[in-house]
């Protein structure tokens, strides 16, 4: 018959249809996205669970009577106020190292992009030693700092240190393939036209970078909010005073407080979901802008 | 506005991209530049432009020395190959942009901003388009929003590199006569790099051709078409066909035999002979050259027919009216009308 290979009226139904070339057989198909949605249940979604039944276990009263303790209220307040320090430093900084790595040429720039790789490739423990050993009491500085008294190890601005060290490279990895993607042109065009520097910036560049700046401030923050290593050798973990929420999560888990030590994991775990939830919420909002964004 | 090119000189690093470029562009004239990729047209643009600076030499606008002015100083309107609109603007904000962005005491009001970016638009014939995005437009549209954004700060002159370069042919084909009368519409000086000859010849008042940092040629399309003066703008326009000749007495000599042109007045010696395919009458004998044909091909209104004429393997390549007649391995006689020698 000359029409094999298209499904007749008369024949067994669709699955005789040609399928499209890139397209499996949907018993592959099927298994491959079970494969994927067992993964990430067993992975993420189980264990994420687990810490809100734990921390749930003695009933929402007990959740916040945990949350309002005097300690934990400060180690909350010390995580936000960091973060809100470090992230717009390392903001700035992001935007600044971007543009210089993807708009301009000049000698060392093939080391100054390994440089702001290396608080990735290093141990956050090793991150925060830096600190201890540039302003520890036996350091180069340290007894400058004392007979003026100046506090950095054990107080908040070593904490601000080794998070904004430590959170140094999202913006900036998250910018510059993508301004290196999008090349000068659209700032040429915009000074011929007699834009200042400033304005070139304001009105051209970081309008066509806001999405990937959008999305490497949220991977910033959710990490300055959730340091551990570096932050627990320069913290002291001092309590009340020098405690974040990841350090203080420990601390409650060590002295066998499991339910509060769920609660604030707790909290800690829903701050990093509502940052996603927010970031897909604007994706969502302004997908035909970001297409467009992305689109030369 | 007049612009004058004086002795430039440009290197990166310690490439040469200019060797000593002079060009007088005047009011009101739209001129090409066109040389094959690493010819220096686009660098000679962007330094016109400011985008770039000179290792030596000046850039004149009018009587003013422009060098030492800022691309923003210069009022230029730049157009480039791939467009460069702002995408998060609107059709009529990427138009607008030169005017709004200007300092208080400059900017004409708002009002004023839009009416001259809807009349600009309506030149351009995309009314009614003001508010898509770029990435609705096709690629000649884009361009063409290009092109409108460019002449709202009622640039100096206007610069355009490889406007056309990435569209498809037949769009490109419309584009260029569309911009032509826009030219003459408006009167704006207009450069324009191009790599392509037709888009030269056919689109400008005068073609500059380039080659390696140099100019090889200024004049009219059918100066630089007709007189080449070099063996290299001979060769990049058109189709040409070269062949080892000697002079003697006036006389040219192809091998041992004289081919029938007279060159007087030209020093005896071995020369190259230049010319174009359609360049020639065709003769049943006497001084001549002959050969035998190896292929024809129809090309729209010409039969193109190349001839194997026995020396040192050379081919060459005439074009006769579609209904001559020829069949492969038959013989043809025929001599150049219009040709150039040039020496070595």
């Amino acid at each position: 018959m000359a029409h094999d290979g298209t499904a007749s009226p008369a024949g067994s139904g669709n699955t005789e249809l040609v399928r499209v070339a890139t397209s499996e057989h949907r018993l592959a198909r099927y298994g491959l996205i079970a494969a994927a949605l067992t993964f990430v249940a067993l992975f993420l979604v189980l264990p994420l669970a687990a810490v809100f039944t734990e921390a749930m276990r003695n009933g929402p009263g007990e959740f916040l009577t945990v949350l309002s303790d005097p300690e934990t209220f400060a180690a909350i307040r010390l995580t936000l106020l960091v973060a809100g320090i470090a992230v717009p430093l390392n903001l700035v900084f992001g935007i600044a190292a971007a543009w210089a790595i993807a708009k301009f040429e000049f000698k060392g720039k093939a080391f100054l992009t390994t440089l702001i790789d290396l608080p990735f490739s290093v141990s956050p423990v090793i991150s925060g030693l830096v600190f201890v050993l540039l302003f520890g009491s036996h350091s180069l500085l340290g007894p400058w700092l004392q007979s003026h008294g100046i506090q950095i190890l054990f107080a908040v601005p070593g904490i601000v240190l080794a998070t904004v060290f430590v959170t140094f490279p999202f913006v900036a990895r998250e910018l510059i393939p993508l301004m290196q993607e999008q090349g000068t042109s659209d700032e040429e065009a915009a000074l011929s036209l007699g834009a200042s520097g400033w304005q070139t910036f304001w009105h051209v560049t970081l309008p066509n970078i806001k999405w990937g700046l959008l999305y490497g401030v949220l991977l910033c923050n959710a990490r300055a909010m959730g340091e551990f290593g570096a932050v627990s050798v320069v913290s002291g973990h001092i309590r009340g005073l020098t405690n974040t929420m990841p350090l203080q999560v420990e601390i409650l888990y060590n002295e066998y407080n499991f339910v509060a030590a769920f609660a604030v994991a707790t909290l800690l775990a829903l701050l990093a979901l509502v940052t996603l939830v927010l970031k897909s919420l604007l994706e969502m909002k302004y997908s035909a802008q970001i297409a467009a964004s992305r689109r030369h | 506005m007049e612009v004058r090119v004086q002795n430039i000189r440009k290197e990166f690093g310690r490439f040469p991209a200019l060797n000593d470029v002079s060009l007088d562009i005047r009011s009101g004239e739209l001129i090409a530049l066109l040389g094959p990729s690493g010819s220096g047209k686009t660098t000679l643009l962007r330094l016109i432009a400011g985008l770039e600076s000179p290792t030596e030499g000046t850039v004149y606008f009018g009587n003013e020395d422009a060098s030492r002015k800022t691309v923003q100083e210069r009022n230029i309107g730049f157009v480039f190959q791939h467009y460069a609109l702002f995408r998060h603007m609107t059709v009529l904000d990427n138009v607008s942009f030169g005017l709004t962005i200007r300092p208080a005491g400059r900017r004409p009001p708002k009002a004023d901003i839009r009416k001259r970016a809807l009349e600009l638009l309506d030149l351009v014939q995309l009314s009614g388009l003001e508010k898509r995005y770029p990435a609705q437009l096709s690629g000649g549209q884009r361009q063409r929003v290009a092109l409108a954004r460019a002449m709202a700060v009622e640039p100096n002159v206007l610069l355009l590199d490889e406007p056309f370069g990435a569209l498809d042919a037949q769009v490109r084909k419309e584009l260029r006569r569309w911009l032509r009368e826009i030219h003459d519409r408006t009167g704006h000086t207009t450069v324009f790099v191009t790599h392509d000859q037709d888009e030269a010849l056919e689109l400008a008042d005068r073609v500059v051709v380039m080659s390696k940092g140099q100019i090889e040629q200024i004049g009219t399309p059918d100066e630089i078409y007709d007189t080449p003066n070099s063996p290299f703008v001979f060769g990049f326009i058109g189709q040409s066909n070269i062949l080892p000749v000697r002079v003697e007495n006036g006389q040219l000599w192809l091998e041992d035999r004289s081919i029938g042109v007279s060159a007087p007045g030209e020093a005896d010696g071995p020369a190259q002979l230049y010319f174009r395919p359609h360049d020639i009458e065709l003769l049943d004998g006497g001084g001549c050259i002959a050969g035998i044909v190896v292929q024809t091909r129809r090309v729209a209104g010409t039969r193109h027919v190349e001839l194997d004429i026995g020396t040192a393997n050379t081919k060459v390549e005439i074009e006769l009216p579609p209904e001559k007649a020829t069949s492969d391995r038959s013989r043809l006689a025929f001599r150049p009308t219009r040709w150039k020698l040039f020496r070595d």
